[in-house]
């Protein structure tokens, strides 16, 4: 494997669209090329190497590229939008939009990252050792297929609006989540840790929610079953398990009928 | 002015039944004329590439307010999917494109004039606002009349006078272009949680059945003479064992004969007869039912029909069938809108995807294909996908490349999940037909412009004619073995002339040309008794005053009027 190590030297003054910055479109190019790919800033398109220095050349495929991005990249957006293989390692912040329509690879962001992470993914990993802002994991807009496979671990604290539309995959957070997780979810696994506001699960007609902490304002959608035994993230812990949300249709399969689980932590 | 020459191209025109001869075609003021009218012409070298007319789209859904609510709740139909600036003005969308991207791609298809298939005569500033700004293209706009209560009042009491009254003066205040009918009294019903499904069902209140509308409504159209005739999305759409109803609306116009100026022959125009001419009883044994449909259709001239080919696409279907998009969103689970136009018509909106892993939605690619592949004169049956209710308008060449290929047509079967069982509940394993160049220009321009009452002006290239030409980079000669080369012709024409401008070359659009809005003005004998009824309807029931309702002038852009004189 390659590594290309970009490094912010010269930020911008808007926000930058840096959704160029993915392996798939370093693969098989020299750093010259690399630095010569278009950004965005606001209007204007500029290359790459205008904020950026680019040392180290891309590997021959994505899967044999590694991205290294040194420098704040708090105010740079969409670094690995739409990236299907190869490694990306951001070591401070990042700004929105990272790893969103993910397809594979991995993205480890070694600060924070903010609303829209991982939106649309498909598959690959993004791991967050901080915090994530809103719509983690999320649909884009008007979409009813959110996350659809991969896996999202944040260790952080999260934004409202996690998991919209899930239907596959898998979102596990360190720490609290705000308002809103897996809404109209279709399937896929949320973990909280920690605890969670409230709102969890509306609208939900298949898949997993595991919340270790409270739930400050539960929905009345959600109906206790009964407790289990289950194994989450590599441990074994006991849940109150309940089944919702009562208010949705819920379709039958093989006679019985689906519905999304919330377990509670006891 | 300007001159042109278009030399040495193969001609395809029905209207003068050229069909492929090498000739030259004259444009002089934006008009064809005579090659020795020609002074000092520039010249379009067109040796060795097919020149049609412009091509006419019957039936699409590209302005007004269910289109826009599809743009508005269907933002993912954007994303990743809007191509840079390449015109001057930003182009956006997929299945619910936005205007200018519309007529940029119909432009860039070779098309002129599209008809707005559903206007709601209360919603008409929008449609016409959206008309201004969608660039290059004609529009004109049906408003509807299937669930209009004056509609309903009048004839039930049979005062078929008094509809015509009333029908010329709804075209004039919405500027509309002719009759459209979508699920005749389902929409209304739907107000009451109802439908009609089928045509003897009575309308809840107004008591009078589908069957009487449609009927009415021919005798109103053929008594005013209108360019058009009566444009019919008949009851019970899209769901199994349908084609009975279809057949039985098909049966109304039986005794009907066309009186009108314009050379149009028939008194109802069915659309996307393809939703229409399902068999079964359930979607377990769902199949398709063309063959008795189109039987029917051959045997009977005064009728023709589009096709509503679905393409396979993920798309956005919109329609004034109220009660059918609730249907629909209640099998698929997707969004929904749903809206009521007092006193009009009601419309629907949810997205759709038509997936090749899926029975149906491959059974239903078959039926509109049959359709048009069994239809004996291709001057009554034409190319459309109901854009976007069964695909995207911008599927048009593929649509024609699998009626010109046999091998186009098993290339995407061999794409099916249920293949075996596609072949089995169709027949269009069993067709071996190819359409020519000729028929795809009777299908796609001669044919609906006729059936419009427009082929005076739009469809053809004899002299005297709007300039409008369409010379697609494909040879009849040496058609290419490759599907994949038809459908890239038809997609982006070498040249398109609109009004004797250079509009597209190359594929890419150079100019945009003034657009027209076309509507048919009908005069009618002074009518006491509706103006008294238009006046008592808006006092009584509408949210807006009449002086607010019809559409102001400002709102009409650059029209082109049809003049109709009802009064003899």
């Amino acid at each position: 494997m390659k590594t290309v190590i970009l490094t912010l030297t010269n930020p911008s003054e808007l926000l930058l669209e840096g959704q160029s910055i993915t392996p798939d479109n370093f693969a098989g190019k020299k750093a010259a090329e690399i630095a010569a790919l278009d950004v965005w800033e606001g209007k204007q398109k500029s290359p790459l190497g205008k904020y950026f220095t680019v040392a180290g050349d891309g590997g021959a495929t994505a899967a044999e590229t590694k991205i290294v991005l040194r420098g704040d990249c708090t105010r740079v957006k969409r670094i690995g939008q739409q990236m299907t293989a190869g490694e990306i390692v951001i070591e401070g912040n990042a700004d929105m939009y990272i790893g969103g329509w993910m397809k594979g690879g991995k993205i480890h962001v070694k600060g924070n990252v903010d609303s829209f992470s991982g939106i649309g993914m498909e598959g690959g990993e993004l791991i967050v050792d901080g915090n994530a802002g809103s719509h983690l994991g999320s649909s884009p807009r008007g979409e009813w297929r959110g996350m659809q496979g991969g896996l999202i671990r944040v260790a952080g604290s999260v934004g409202n609006d996690t998991a919209t539309f899930i239907n596959g995959g898998t979102i596990i957070i360190g720490g609290d989540a705000d308002i809103h997780i897996s809404t109209h979810g279709e399937g896929g696994t949320v973990v909280v840790k920690g605890n969670a506001k409230g709102r969890v699960g509306g609208q939900m007609v298949k898949g997993d929610i595991y919340v270790y902490g409270t739930i400050e304002n539960p929905l009345p959608g959600f109906s206790m079953v009964g407790e289990v035994e289950q194994e989450v993230d590599g441990e074994t812990a006991r849940f109150a398990h309940h089944i919702g949300d009562l208010g949705e249709r819920h379709p039958v399969a093989k006679g019985k009928t689906v519905y999304a689980n919330l377990y509670t932590r006891i | 002015m300007s001159e042109l020459l278009i030399r040495n191209g193969f001609v395809f025109d029905p209207l003068q039944g050229i069909k492929g001869n090498r000739m030259d075609i004259g444009v002089k003021d934006g008009k064809i004329v005579e090659t020795s009218a020609l002074k000092n012409p520039k010249t379009i070298d067109a040796a060795g590439m097919t020149v049609m007319a412009g091509g006419v789209d019957i039936h699409s859904h590209v302005v007004g307010p269910k289109v826009n609510v599809g743009r508005l709740f269907r933002p993912e139909d954007k994303l990743f999917k809007s191509p840079l600036k390449r015109c001057s003005r930003m182009e956006m969308g997929f299945s619910v494109p936005s205007t200018f991207k519309t007529g940029y791609d119909y432009a860039r298809m070779g098309y002129v004039f599209v008809n707005e298939a559903a206007m709601p005569p209360l919603h008409s500033p929008h449609v016409h606002e959206e008309i201004r700004d969608t660039p290059i293209i004609d529009n004109a706009a049906m408003p509807v009349f299937g669930n209009n209560w004056f509609t309903l009042e009048y004839l039930k009491n049979n005062e078929i006078e008094n509809n015509a009254a009333y029908t010329a003066w709804l075209l004039r205040a919405t500027r509309g272009f002719g009759i459209k009918v979508v699920n005749p009294g389902g929409s209304e019903a739907w107000g009451w949680g109802l439908n009609c499904v089928n045509i003897h069902d009575p309308v809840p209140y107004f008591d009078i059945t589908p069957a009487e509308i449609v009927k009415g409504l021919i005798e109103t159209n053929e008594h005013l003479g209108l360019p058009h005739s009566v444009h019919l999305h008949c009851n019970n759409l899209g769901n199994p064992g349908n084609y009975t109803d279809t057949l039985e609306s098909l049966k109304l116009a039986e005794g009907y004969a066309p009186k009108n100026n314009f050379g149009r022959e028939q008194v109802l125009h069915l659309t996307h007869l393809q939703f229409h001419s399902y068999g079964g009883d359930s979607w377990g044994n769902f199949e398709s039912r063309a063959k008795d449909v189109m039987d029917y259709v051959n045997a009977h001239e005064n009728i023709t029909i589009d096709m509503g080919q679905v393409t396979l696409d993920e798309t956005t279907t919109m329609t004034a069938d109220g009660p059918f998009e609730h249907h629909l969103c209640s099998l698929n689970h997707l969004k929904w809108a749903n809206v009521d136009v007092e006193l009009e018509t009601a419309a629907g909106v949810v997205p759709y995807i038509y997936s090749p892993k899926v029975k149906v939605c491959t059974i239903q690619w078959a039926v509109g294909l049959e359709l048009a592949l069994l239809a004996k004169d291709p001057m009554r049956t034409f190319v459309t996908t109901d854009h976007p209710n069964a695909g995207p308008f911008t599927r048009y060449p593929q649509v024609i490349t699998w009626l010109m290929s046999r091998a186009a047509r098993d290339a995407t079967m061999k794409t099916f999940k249920w293949l075996d069982k596609t072949i089995d509940a169709t027949s269009i394993d069993s067709i071996d037909r190819e359409l020519s160049l000729y028929e795809i220009a009777q299908m796609t321009r001669a044919g609906p412009a006729k059936a419009l009452g427009v082929s005076n002006t739009y469809g053809g290239l004899a002299p005297g004619m709007d300039a409008d030409i369409a010379v697609y980079a494909l040879n009849p000669e040496s058609m290419p073995s490759d599907p994949a080369e038809i459908e890239k012709a038809f997609a982006r024409c070498a040249w398109l002339v609109k009004d004797g401008v250079v509009t597209v070359r190359d594929g890419e659009v150079v100019a945009e040309p003034a657009k027209r809005t076309v509507w048919v003005d009908v005069k009618v004998p002074e009518n006491a008794q509706v103006q008294r009824d238009i006046y008592e309807h808006f006092l009584r029931h509408y949210s807006v005053k009449l002086d607010n309702y019809s559409l102001f002038e400002e709102h009409l852009h650059n029209p082109r009027v049809i003049e109709v004189d009802a009064t003899e």
